[in-house]
């Protein structure tokens, strides 16, 4: 199958143990061979086109100035007007973009020419600097072919940005004589000023029939929804100016309106704003007496006061973006970069990328016929949002505006998304500044559920050589009444598992796996046997815990089944004087840890420990033969956010004089390794996911003054 | 292995990689240098003078956009009013938004016409929308309309068309050109091209439609409902059908159909190719020829053999043992079996072009389903096969998440239209789409509470947030005398001397007014008080004065400990959408007597905590107060002890989790029944210090005298009236109680935090 997933194994380490060693060895050689073979011929892919860039030799030097010139004669063909009823489903061929294993829709770009008409005059300015940067960015991405049959989208080099520079009937024929042109079919135009005096239209006016138009400034009546791409004005003053990003905190103005083209009936209802609310509104226009040489693109006046522009934008909470003859204005990718909430007052303004962003998060809408109650409306708005606001605003413009190439990736990936709808990028992906994706948790197993406790569970038991102990584990376990299947992970290579008929007699299927490395992560592994949600990890020492405790905390993990549920707890500390990570066995109040020598936790996180686990942890594991169990506290803590339980009192598993801290543990170098492990965790995550709590399950009757044997789970209590 | 062939294999490995690292260089010399030249000549050229070319606009173009001659934005609105009379409708010029303002958004729906039936899901509708808390009876308040006229089912040819619907709409005075009105429709056009048509003038209202087109839908103006069944419940209505998030995701089958295959007519290119997918082993894809009256006149060489197939497999069994269901368009654009696959948690996999998918002006149908083109029908298995098995986890719990808060009763699909109409009409006190897509879902959250996401008990985890480390004692008075009793004495002490207390809000429901303040504890933290209605619900308002995350509620007699409140307040951060408290109760479903049963008894269960001692979100007081509609509270002010099973339902209806209940001192005080209203102590919940209930087989063991069995039966009662009414029984139970670490632990209670939680 050409699925570009990586497709996980099914089968792990128990494949290979089950054929004949001789088989096993031939094949593994084998493989290794087609897959170094694989390797090889992959990088010979690969390998040129990383230092392709830094060699000069392969670019070519040419002047705008010298491209072809192409005459047009004056009765070429005329597109047909824009289609208004266009959507994906009837006027987009998708045939040409095909099932692709990446994904990937290609993208091709029609070579520059420069048009003239039968007089010789230019149709248009060959090429802005805008649209050469937006052409380089698509020829210079994934999306990019040179090969125009393969190609699903095609982008034509002629310039269609500023609808006030080109002449209209002219440059549609110049679309039309294109080589795959087709009635526009699969084009993508992209348009930032449409429409002219005196009625603006909203979309562009070159007849364009069936092309997709990525526009600047549609209104919902332009818009074909699902088909067009609604666009930034890109502002040269992004490119231009560098405003750092401004952190949180008060600023001096509230609202602010920097526009210098209103209308004045908008600028007498903002200036009765400013009348009602004092300083804190500050209503900026042109200036009126500035010196020679100063750009006045730069400035900005109130009375006398002069203000430079954009950086006055950052000294205001909110800042006014309001229609001009045109909805989309420059303005706005001015204040999104100042990191000032814009309050957009364009009614019917399709917002820019609107398909994919959620703009609730990062502006406020309000209708033109509600501006007089803007001041009440803004002063609603709890400070909290507000500083989000700020942020998510930032980083829209960081992502979406800054560039022409932002601008140009966002719109293809949105058609690209809509072609491949089941490989889209998330709305998470979309909208989640990076700060959020950090600082956030998506649990995978999101849906509130407890699971049916017909279910039961699984017990995997991992044993190297303690057969004695195994029987025993075994045969304790197999008391508890919802164990449905006892799994043996044997992880011994040089000695065989006992006969089968030496094995305790059990009431469950009792299966044993054979792995071909004795490593810790193979009891972590998401084995096919294991049929139930539930997984009861527990080493082959375990012998204390009574079936009431182990039915007991399986109830407690049907209630919790996104967490660890375990019985061992274990704390992490700070260490003040040595400034780093301490792992605490102690009996303490807290818990932050429960060791998998014996715990409760959800199949889902065998798949992530085996195939998500982050960095090198995994090997590190294996390598180290420690800590699988705190690295698996580490997992679960980071993608759920959530703490682990303890259930019940018990402190003592393997005998009872036994302390808490016996066998391997006692060990002081132990101890020091597992704080190593931890520290070493915690940089590898990046963060510390651990949570540390105060509480532990016990059954809602514990120690209660009851009757013991109208208790569900009476046998619970020793340490 | 044979010590020769191992040889023979290290050889041919180590040449492999000798190759690679010393040849590896050549050979991509070799057959890459011609290839490379040609290829970056292809590429977008670099232009030498790249950085001289013009922009495509001066900034003062830019800047200085249009020229202010234009037409005033007051004209340009007008002329925008009349271009878009009826057929491009936008909200800002075909609905009325001053008729909400002075009332808010309420709904009025017109008086059934007399001898003029309604179908019966229509029926259903009306009687949401009565239920909804944005109805009103007074046409004068109301800001958006909905006609008694079945409108439903617009098919000429069907049983429940109605005739002469222009004429009779005419008549109404408030029609007013369909301004502010609502109208729903499930069936549109007919044979044989099923258009949009509905044969009458809808002027200007919002048009709330299944199999909606994206074509003639008004984007921000129309809201595309789903298509359901007339069997669809009222309310409550059955649950997801996912009980456990198996690994690996996948289901017996990938990918199955079964249904009609048109052999003719609209709708007929997709269904008649859906059978070539089918491989008779995870893809199942059976159709039938037989259906309407002369199937045989169109039937061709494949139907005998099809249609033999099609009896061996059962629908049922199909739909809850696949992964993926494909959800084909029939003759209309929408079609049952999409709700049906969405219950299953089989992924519909949709092929309806054009189809403007239910509520996707909230939805992101991206998270639960697979939006396939009709097109591309050969390339489905092979697309669905390459999802990854995470995705279809999510997959399938979002199905569920979506069926169980917008689709799973009638309720659910008006009161989410009605939603998203009400958003639009203040675009600044909206749901973002966030919320419409996250658990708990947008109906149960209120913008108008919040539009801070952090402010809500649900999304701490998503976001980053955390509860702030502070809480609100709220302590509800009813004693009668005028001094204060020593019990709440104790109380505001207790609480207050924890460290995590904000503040403590005493609500004072009593007529006597409250005694002066210098009667009242000197305490560390601020004491305010709150005069109450002497409602039970009143418990619940969102007073302004709680401006913590966490609230403590507690009855004026309630016992705690201040270790007791730390110790519960830390479990509650770690859990901050439940109820955590101490006494709990719990129900049962009582067979023989067919209804649910209440039990304070001593149990190993618990599914109810008593917010006389229980600690829980603020924003379940907006919930409460705002979201329940005001019958419900009524009843639970007459019922006099069924509030706090109200607000535990309410939670649980929310979180679909149970209340946790943390431990708490041994007490051995007599049980007075509390009063609930100054003067009558008679009812009112149990005490929770009350920890020694009778031995619990003496039965009955509620019965402690006539004022006890009274409350109990009242308490009864209640939860089977809340259970009716939300159409289920949203409790669940739980079997654990959280403790201290060392909770009675033999080690020395110089180790523990909380040593006197065990006396």
């Amino acid at each position: 199958i050409m699925c570009a997933s990586a497709k996980y194994n099914t089968r792990g380490p128990a494949l290979i143990p089950r054929m004949k060693t001789k088989h096993r060895i031939y094949y593994i050689t084998l493989f290794s061979i087609v897959l170094l073979g694989l390797i090889a011929t992959g990088m010979f892919q690969f390998w040129p086109h990383s230092i392709e860039s830094s060699s000069d030799w392969t670019v070519e030097k040419r002047s705008v100035h010298d491209v072809p010139v192409v005459k047009l004669p004056a009765d070429s063909p005329i597109p047909e007007r824009g289609d208004l009823s266009c959507r994906m489903h009837t006027c987009f061929d998708v045939y040409r973009c095909g099932f692709n294993p990446k994904n990937k829709i290609k993208v091709y770009i029609y070579s520059l020419k420069k048009y003239v008409d039968e007089y010789g005059t230019l149709v248009s300015n060959t090429i802005s600097r805008e649209y050469n940067e937006l052409l380089t960015a698509i020829s210079d991405s994934e999306f990019y072919t040179d090969d125009v049959n393969r190609a699903c989208l095609f982008v034509p080099s002629i310039d269609v940005l500023n609808q006030n520079a080109l002449r209209i009937k002219e440059t549609a024929q110049a679309l039309a004589q294109l080589s795959r042109w087709a009635r526009g079919t699969n084009h993508l135009l992209f348009n930032m000023l449409p429409g002219g005096p005196p009625d603006y239209n909203t979309a562009l006016d070159v007849p364009r029939d069936r092309a997709l138009l990525a526009g600047g400034g549609f209104s919902t009546w332009t818009y074909r929804q699902g088909y067009d791409v609604s666009i930034p004005v890109y502002s040269p003053l992004s490119g231009e100016v560098e405003l750092p990003e401004r952190g949180p905190g008060p600023r001096r103005y509230f609202i602010l309106s920097s526009q210098m083209a209103l209308h004045p009936e908008y600028r007498l209802e903002l200036e009765t704003l400013q009348a009602e609310n004092g300083e804190s509104v500050l209503i900026l226009d042109k200036c009126s007496n500035l010196s020679d040489g100063v750009p006045a693109v730069r400035k900005r006046c109130y009375k006398n006061q002069v203000f430079d522009y954009p950086q006055v934008l950052q000294e205001s909470t909110f800042c006014v973006v309001l229609r001009g003859a045109r909805l989309g204005q420059a303005v706005l990718s001015d204040v999104l970069q100042a990191g000032c909430v814009p309050v957009i007052i364009a009614d019917s303004y399709i917002l820019p990328f609107s398909e994919v962003l959620d703009w609730k998060r990062a502006s406020v809408v309000i209708p033109e016929e509600k501006m007089p109650e803007m001041y009440s409306i803004l002063q609603s708005i709890p400070q909290r949002q507000i500083e989000e606001m700020q942020r998510q605003a930032r980083w829209f413009w960081e992502a979406y505006f800054r560039s022409m190439k932002a601008i140009a990736l966002a719109t293809l990936q949105i058609i690209n998304d809509r072609i491949y709808p089941y490989a889209a990028i998330s709305y998470e992906e979309w909208n989640d500044p990076p700060a959020v994706k950090w600082s956030s948790v998506s649990n995978p197993l999101f849906l509130p559920l407890i699971p049916p406790q017909s279910q039961g569970f699984t017990a995997v038991v991992l044993t190297y050589d303690r057969v004695e102990s195994l029987f025993r584990v075994i045969t304790e376990v197999s008391k508890v009444p919802s164990l449905s299947k006892l799994l043996v992970v044997w992880n011994n290579q040089n000695k065989n598992p006992p006969e089968d008929s030496l094995w305790p007699k059990i009431r469950v299927p009792l299966k044993v796996v054979r792995t071909a490395e004795n490593k810790l992560s193979n009891r972590f592994f998401p084995y096919d046997e294991i049929e139930t949600e539930a997984v009861l990890a527990i080493d082959d020492d375990i012998i204390m815990l009574t079936s009431d405790e182990l039915q007991f905390g399986y109830e407690v993990w049907r209630e919790f089944p996104d967490r660890l549920v375990g019985y061992p707890g274990r704390l992490h500390l700070w260490d003040h004087e040595m400034n780093k990570w301490k792992y605490e066995s102690e009996w303490t109040n807290e818990v932050s840890m429960v060791l998998t020598g014996a715990a409760f936790y959800h199949k889902y996180f065998n798949y992530l420990y085996t195939y998500k686990m982050p960095g090198d942890i995994k090997n590190w594991v294996d390598a180290h033969m420690n800590c699988e169990d705190i690295a698996m506290n580490f997992l679960v803590a980071n993608v759920t956010g959530k703490s682990v339980i303890k259930v019940t009192p018990r402190k003592k598993f393997k005998c009872p004089e036994c302390t808490a801290i016996d066998g391997l543990s006692l060990d002081q170098t132990h101890m020091v390794e597992r704080s190593e492990c931890i520290n070493k965790f915690a940089s590898v995550f990046g963060t510390m996911p651990l949570k540390v709590v105060e509480h532990r399950a016990d059954p809602v009757l514990y120690k209660d003054d009851f009757p013991e044997k109208l208790k569900s789970f009476p046998n619970i209590g020793s340490l | 292995m044979q010590t020769r062939k191992k040889y023979i294999f290290l050889t041919f490995l180590a040449s492999w990689l000798l190759l690679f690292f010393f040849g590896g260089d050549q050979l991509r010399r070799f057959a890459f240098f011609s290839g490379r030249k040609a290829e970056a000549r292809r590429n977008w050229p670099r232009w030498t003078d790249r950085t001289l070319l013009r922009s495509f606009a001066d900034p003062e173009e830019l800047q200085r956009d249009g020229d202010p001659s234009l037409l005033s934005p007051r004209e340009r609105r007008a002329a925008r009013l009349s271009v878009h009379r009826s057929s491009g409708c936008r909200m800002e010029t075909c609905f009325d938004f001053s008729r909400c303002e002075r009332h808010g958004f309420k709904v009025f729906t017109y008086p059934p016409e007399p001898g003029q039936p309604v179908s019966e899901t229509y029926g259903k509708i009306l009687s949401s929308l009565e239920r909804s808390r944005y109805h009103t009876p007074n046409p004068k308040e109301a800001c958006l309309f909905i006609l008694s006229i079945d409108t439903l089912d617009r098919d000429h040819l069907s049983g429940q068309y109605i005739r002469n619907v222009d004429e009779k709409i005419r008549g109404f005075p408030l029609w007013n050109g369909g301004r502010n009105h609502l109208i729903f429709n499930l069936y549109s056009g007919t044979w044989p091209s099923y258009t949009g048509e509905l044969g009458f003038d809808i002027g200007q209202a919002i048009l709330a439609k299944a199999s909606f087109d994206t074509q003639s839908f008004r984007p921000g103006f129309d809201v595309s409902i789903p298509l359901f069944s007339k069997e669809h419940p009222q309310r409550g209505g059955d649950g997801g059908r996912l009980r456990r998030d198996s690994v690996p995701p996948r289901k017996k089958y990938l990918l199955v159909f079964k249904g009609k295959r048109y052999l003719t007519g609209i709708g007929s290119g997709t269904r008649n190719a859906l059978h070539h997918i089918h491989n008779g082993k995870d893809i199942i894809s059976l159709t039938t020829c037989k259906h309407g009256k002369d199937w045989e006149k169109h039937k061709d060489t494949r139907c005998d053999k099809d249609n033999v197939d099609y009896e061996r497999f059962d629908y049922q069994e199909l739909l809850h043992n696949s992964t993926f269901c494909i959800v084909p368009r029939g003759r209309r654009l929408g079609s049952f079996r999409f709700l049906e696959a969405l219950q299953a948690a089989c992924i519909p996999v949709l092929l309806s072009d054009g189809w403007e998918l239910p509520f996707a002006e909230a939805i992101d149908w991206g998270k639960a389903a697979v939006v396939g083109s009709e097109r591309l029908l050969l390339q489905i298995p092979s697309a669905v096969r390459c999802i990854h098995p995470e995705r279809v986890l999510a997959f399938q719990q979002q199905t569920q998440f979506l069926w169980d808060a917008y689709f799973s009763s009638v309720d659910k699909i008006v009161h989410t239209t009605l939603e998203i109409i009400k958003d639009r009409l203040s675009p600044h006190r909206s749901r973002s789409r966030f919320l419409w897509n996250a658990l708990p879902g947008g109906l149960l959250v209120l913008p108008d509470f919040s539009t801070h996401l952090g402010d809500f008990p649900f999304y701490y985890l998503q976001h980053g947030y955390s509860p702030s480390k502070k809480f609100t004692a709220l302590i509800r008075a009813v004693s009668q005398a005028g001094s204060l009793s020593q019990p709440i004495l104790r109380l505001i002490q207790a609480v207050s001397a924890s460290q995590y207390c904000a503040q403590i809000v005493v609500l004072w429901s009593c007529e006597k007014p409250p005694p002066p303040s210098g009667k009242w504890p000197q305490s560390a933290v601020p004491l305010t008080i709150i005069q109450g209605r002497r409602k039970l619900s009143d418990r619940f308002f969102p007073f302004e004065a709680i401006q913590t995350d966490a609230v403590l509620s507690l009855d004026e007699d309630t016992s705690l400990s201040t270790s007791e409140v730390d110790f519960a307040f830390l479990v509650w951060l770690s859990f901050p959408e439940h109820i955590v408290g101490f006494p709990t109760q719990s129900h049962f479903w009582d067979a023989e007597q067919g209804r649910w049963g209440y039990t304070s008894k001593w149990t190993n269960e618990l599914s109810i905590v008593l917010t006389a001692a229980a600690f829980y979100h603020r924003y379940y007081h907006s919930l409460f107060t705002e979201y329940l509609p005001a019958g419900l509270r009524e009843l639970v002010d007459g019922l006099a002890a069924c509030e706090d099973i109200l607000m535990n339902v309410l939670v649980a209806a929310v979180t679909k989790l149970p209340p946790i209940k943390v431990t708490q001192r041994k007490q051995h005080k007599e049980g007075v029944a509390r009063p609930a209203e100054c003067g009558d102590g008679a009812a009112g919940t149990p005490r929770p210090g009350q920890r020694s209930p009778p031995a619990p087989h003496s039965a009955p063991a509620e019965a402690k005298g006539t004022a006890g069995s009274r409350r109990f039966s009242q308490r009864q009662d209640c939860l089977n009236q809340l259970a009716d009414w939300f159409g289920y029984m949203p409790l669940v139970s739980s079997q654990l109680r959280l403790d201290p670490v060392l909770f009675k632990d033999q080690v020395s209670v110089l180790r523990k935090k909380y040593p006197s939680l065990e006396r």
